[in-house]
């Protein structure tokens, strides 16, 4: 698998770390109550087919990447900055 | 049909022709009392425990594909109960009895050998968790042994002891531990119940469960809807997708994890060793095949199949630890779909609806777990109380923070087991 680093361009998957669900971009305020919070924690969809994921190029830029792929193929479709993505949706 | 040495003699001597179908290939009726979703390893016990132990046999067991064709012929057939952890300990103990009953209890032979396993050592610190590890093995009630270094030369003289990075100090071994036949356990699994009056439905795709007023009334499947007072999920690595169907998500990410297995070689690796620091762990098949796998790829999967570079790093560490089998050619490699949860413990719970239960989140442990899984939530389904072996396997324990069973002590976050 190689994931295209919106910086670095393609790269072999070892260079990256795998965080998981891109639910992480969007972390409930404080006080927003435990079911929110195990939501944001601990549940996920897990769905079989596109998923938005983190990745963090560790081994590159340092950048953390949300990357579209497809959880039955393996293919990717879609790779962009998280600091792109948060910045447009807050 | 009752198996025994006569059985074969009679049948080797008339062409064996008396042989008959191991079960029924019945259509689904249109109500049973318990409608369990997944034909898998863990689905067929929880059947065939509720006819045995509960005597409830108005059962249908739904498999969208069939019988041996999910994880349960995707695994590296190990069975242990080398657990620290309470919850985990209690339970696998539980399970590994119940393997030690299996053959005779089915009247099937799944080629249980406790041939021992050996969690290998390298470090002061390591030897002290593995002596902590075996006393809290030995409290549970069973056997665990710590070995130095002199006592695994006579028993492993092939690892390479001398390794730079990680010489080989000692290792705990448990001699109750070892392999079983996969496609065994569930064909006699599935024997068991069938013979006790269970429908085993193959390529019966559940596709929705009917709820009214919050009590489950059925399910809806390829194959038409089926009413059912009682349903259980245990459908492993998919455990998302149906519980989906309840309007439920879970603590679950599915991901993959690659095992690999040689050509036939003679006899060779007599025990199944586990280097955890490189992520490598080993048996051999009564073929002679060299099974041995790794660490998880670490991605969210659903493909049956993983990449390269965990391919190269379990071959790594196996060359790490011992060195001949480097002659020895890979035939296959596989992968199976994990439902990790994120403190790597499993899920045998209620749900938030009435008559629907769930048994999942078995991460990469669940081939040992399929006897104790199945009379725990067989338990759980006839009686509605949770069996004293699985009582910490709670659902809810994420969001409330208590009794997490976090084994490698890693922390309690997806990506972490």
């Amino acid at each position: 698998m190689r994931i295209k680093c919106p910086i670095c361009g393609d790269r072999d998957m070892r260079e990256f770390y795998y965080q998981g669900a891109a639910v992480m971009l969007d972390r409930p305020a404080p006080g927003a109550g435990d079911q929110v919070w195990d939501d944001y924690l601990h549940n996920r969809d897990n769905p079989a087919g596109d998923t938005r994921e983190l990745w963090h190029h560790g081994a590159g830029c340092s950048e953390w990447v949300v990357v579209t792929r497809n959880t039955l193929t393996h293919q990717i479709s879609h790779t962009a900055l998280a600091r792109d993505v948060k910045g447009a949706s807050s | 049909m009752r198996f025994s040495a006569l059985k074969i003699l009679q049948q080797g001597l008339t062409g064996n022709k008396g042989w008959t179908h191991h079960w029924r290939d019945p259509q689904p009726k249109s109500e049973y009392d318990i409608v369990i979703i997944g034909g898998g390893g863990h689905g067929l016990a929880t059947a065939y425990y509720l006819a045995k132990r509960h005597g409830l046999t108005n059962i249908a067991v739904l498999e969208k594909g069939y019988i041996g064709g999910g994880n349960v012929g995707r695994n590296t057939t190990i069975v242990r109960a080398n657990y620290g952890m309470p919850g985990n300990s209690e339970f696998y103990s539980h399970s590994l009895k119940l393997w030690e009953g299996l053959e005779q209890d089915l009247n099937y032979n799944v080629m249980h050998s406790q041939r021992g396993i050996i969690n290998l050592f390298h470090s002061d610190g390591q030897r002290d968790a593995f002596a902590w590890r075996g006393n809290a093995i030995r409290n549970q009630g069973d056997d665990a042994e710590l070995l130095d270094r002199n006592d695994l030369r006579k028993m492993l003289p092939y690892l390479n002891f001398d390794n730079a990075r990680f010489p080989v100090r000692g290792g705990l071994l448990q001699r109750r531990g070892g392999t079983a036949r996969h496609d065994a356990v569930v064909w006699g699994l599935a024997r068991g119940a069938d013979q006790r009056g269970v429908d085993i439905i193959q390529n019966c795709e559940v596709t929705g469960i009917d709820i009214e007023n919050g009590k489950v009334k059925g399910v809806q499947t390829s194959r038409g809807a089926i009413r059912a007072k009682k349903v259980g999920i245990v459908v492993a690595g998919r455990s998302g997708q149906v519980a989906a169907m309840a309007g439920m998500r879970l603590p679950i990410e599915s991901h993959i994890l690659q095992a690999f297995v040689t050509e036939g070689i003679k006899p060779a690796i007599d025990h199944v060793v586990s280097f955890g620091m490189g992520h490598f762990y080993i048996s051999q098949s009564d073929k002679g095949g060299l099974v041995f796998g790794g660490d998880l790829d670490f991605y969210a999967s659903y493909a049956s199949r993983g990449n390269l570079p965990m391919m190269e790093h379990v071959m790594e560490a196996g060359m790490a630890l011992m060195p001949a089998i480097g002659k020895a050619k890979v035939l296959r490699s596989w992968g199976g779909i994990m439902d990790m949860t994120p403190d790597g413990s499993p899920i045998i719970d209620k749900t938030h609806v009435d008559g629907l239960f769930i048994d999942c989140g078995w991460c990469y442990g669940g081939f040992k777990a399929v006897p104790g899984s199945g009379d725990c939530f067989a338990h759980l389904i006839a009686t509605d109380t949770p069996h004293p072996a699985a009582a910490r396997f709670r659902l809810d324990r994420f969001k409330t923070g208590v009794g997490l069973m976090d084994e490698e002590g890693t922390g309690s976050q997806h990506n972490l087991h």
